[in-house]
């Protein structure tokens, strides 16, 4: 086991069926998903609306388990919720009752150690928070409710309250889906910068090849029924990047490149529907 | 007036337009009093009997306080359990639409034989009738949780107990005090009925005798006190409900 310990994420040869009947009729969400991360990698997924993307997601997560398959993270095999992972979806999912400032304290509420000295450590904890929320661009929001912030922002503190408890690992299933197109260009910094501080392992679920060029050390493309890993492009552009890298052909090629494996893809699927 | 003052002020025109109506149609045709008593003379019974209508509306409001007591303990209890669980869900939710069914002033005569002419029928009609709704509300609130946020804390080692007192509870709270608006309004209701065949004091024991003696005047009276008590405790849930749960009414704020 401390042969696969160099990495942080380790799939080996993982396959999921939902349920006992979808596995004895060999009917897979996932399959044969073999994947290696390194500490703080940051690794894209893209792939045509309900590859098994969000799947993948539960599979690291713990959430779900493997039908076939071992999965390990941080060295240790998964059985289980995941403690050390945050997650933002692309609805905030914000509390509406809580300030922005208590929704991103929610997860202290819930997770060992903070949980047990949450009342004693409050003041120490409010501070990690507005310095969190500071990061992002928030202060001056802390006390406001969530449907007082733009769309933008919600997204913003949902990211906060998925890295509050200072996870290993960020995942993010469309994180940026719902916004326009100005606000998902900053908020890719914010995550580019959070990252490049922070250090996290990044987990980006996705289908804008843009954003996972930018923002990611590797992309992975999915495919559809069954959901496969066909291709791992790793990104060579250097760090810090700006937004004006995806102006330059480098990067342009590279979203053609990816663009052409999923068009391929998608061809495919319509002659096999036939 | 702006179109808010009006609003504000149309119920109370539209309650004076309907006495003044009603005043001249019973003056010009002559109407009996025995028949359909005037507003006047409704005004004027209940000024002379106000102490007799005062005794028997106390009795009314105090019974179904109680019995929406017990409902909101009752109902609270219940839809927590069965908005925790599905089966338990499963279980209960078919039993209670068929009871629900019911007519509640069928259990009176029932009630009777259990517990003798007096408070208790009067006390359980009111909590029958008025914690459905209670239930069912808290049940709502606390089934509809987003399946991305369950992740979100499920990842974190949340247990279900953690997900209903911090997400499913809160969220319910809306539905919870929507509900008491309509619970008390059912629970006077229950009191009336239950006290018009199983009581000798209350508003419902004044409507069956005023009416048995032909004072249709004071059995007016009795429906309007009623449905004045039953309004201003509507009134005192809805200010409770906006002023505890004012993130659940946001869209009116922007108007």
């Amino acid at each position: 086991m401390t042969a696969f310990a160099d990495y942080f994420v380790d799939f080996q040869n993982v396959w999921l069926a939902y349920n006992d009947e979808l596995l004895t009729q060999n009917h897979f969400a996932v399959e044969d998903i073999n994947l290696q991360v390194k500490q703080g990698e940051f690794i894209a997924i893209v792939g045509p609306s309900g590859c098994g993307k969000s799947t993948f997601m539960k599979l690291t997560t713990g959430l779900k388990k493997p039908s076939r398959g071992e999965i390990f993270v941080d060295g240790q095999p998964v059985n289980g919720p995941l403690k050390i992972s945050g997650m933002a979806f692309q609805s905030s999912s914000l509390l509406p009752w809580r300030t922005t400032l208590d929704n991103v304290l929610l997860p202290l509420e819930i997770v060992e150690p903070y949980r047990s000295n949450f009342k004693a450590k409050k003041a120490e904890y409010e501070a990690r928070a507005l310095k969190l929320l500071q990061s992002v661009g928030l202060s001056g929001y802390e006390r406001k409710f969530p449907w007082e912030l733009s769309g933008g922002m919600q997204q913003r503190a949902s990211i906060c309250r998925a890295l509050i408890h200072e996870p290993k690992m960020l995942l993010l299933d469309e994180p940026f889906g719902a916004l326009d197109a100005f606000t998902r260009e900053e908020l890719w910094c914010t995550l580019r910068d959070l990252h490049a501080e922070q250090k996290f392992n990044v987990i980006l679920v996705t289908h804008d090849l843009r954003e996972s060029v930018f923002l990611a050390d590797t992309v992975y493309v999915m495919s559809k029924s069954p959901g496969r890993f066909v291709v791992k492009r790793d990104i060579d552009l250097p760090r810090p990047r700006d937004l004006e890298v995806t102006y330059t052909p480098e990067f342009t090629n590279i979203v053609h490149e990816l663009r052409g494996h999923i068009g391929a893809m998608r061809k495919e699927g319509t002659h096999l529907g036939q | 007036m702006n179109q808010k003052q009006l609003e504000t002020w149309a119920p109370w025109g539209l309650l004076v337009a309907t006495l003044v109506i009603w005043q001249t149609a019973c003056s010009l045709f002559h109407v009996s009093e025995f028949v359909f008593p005037s507003p006047l003379r409704i005004w004027e019974q209940m000024v002379e009997y106000r102490d007799v209508i005062a005794g028997h509306a106390w009795r009314t409001f105090w019974v179904t306080m109680v019995g929406f007591g017990i409902a909101i303990v009752v109902g609270v209890l219940l839809g927590f359990v069965i908005g925790s669980s599905r089966l338990a869900y499963a279980a209960v939710y078919p039993l209670m639409t068929g009871f629900n069914a019911l007519p509640k002033a069928a259990f009176v005569p029932i009630l009777v034989v259990w517990f003798g002419i007096g408070v208790g029928p009067a006390i359980l009609t009111a909590f029958l009738i008025s914690f459905f709704p209670i239930m069912v509300n808290i049940a709502t609130g606390l089934a509809t949780l987003e399946p991305e946020l369950e992740d979100v804390l499920r990842v974190l080692g949340a247990k279900r107990w953690d997900v209903l007192i911090k997400v499913g509870l809160p969220r319910s709270m809306p539905y919870f005090y929507g509900s008491l608006k309509v619970a008390i309004t059912l629970a006077f209701v229950g009191t009336t009925v239950s006290e018009m065949t199983a009581a000798n004091e209350g508003i419902g024991y004044l409507l069956i005798s005023a009416g048995s003696a032909m004072q249709m005047g004071l059995a007016f009276a009795g429906l309007v006190v009623v449905g004045a008590m039953a309004m201003v405790m509507y009134e005192l849930f809805s200010l409770v409900e906006k002023h505890t749960t004012g993130w659940a009414h946001r869209g009116s704020q922007n108007h």
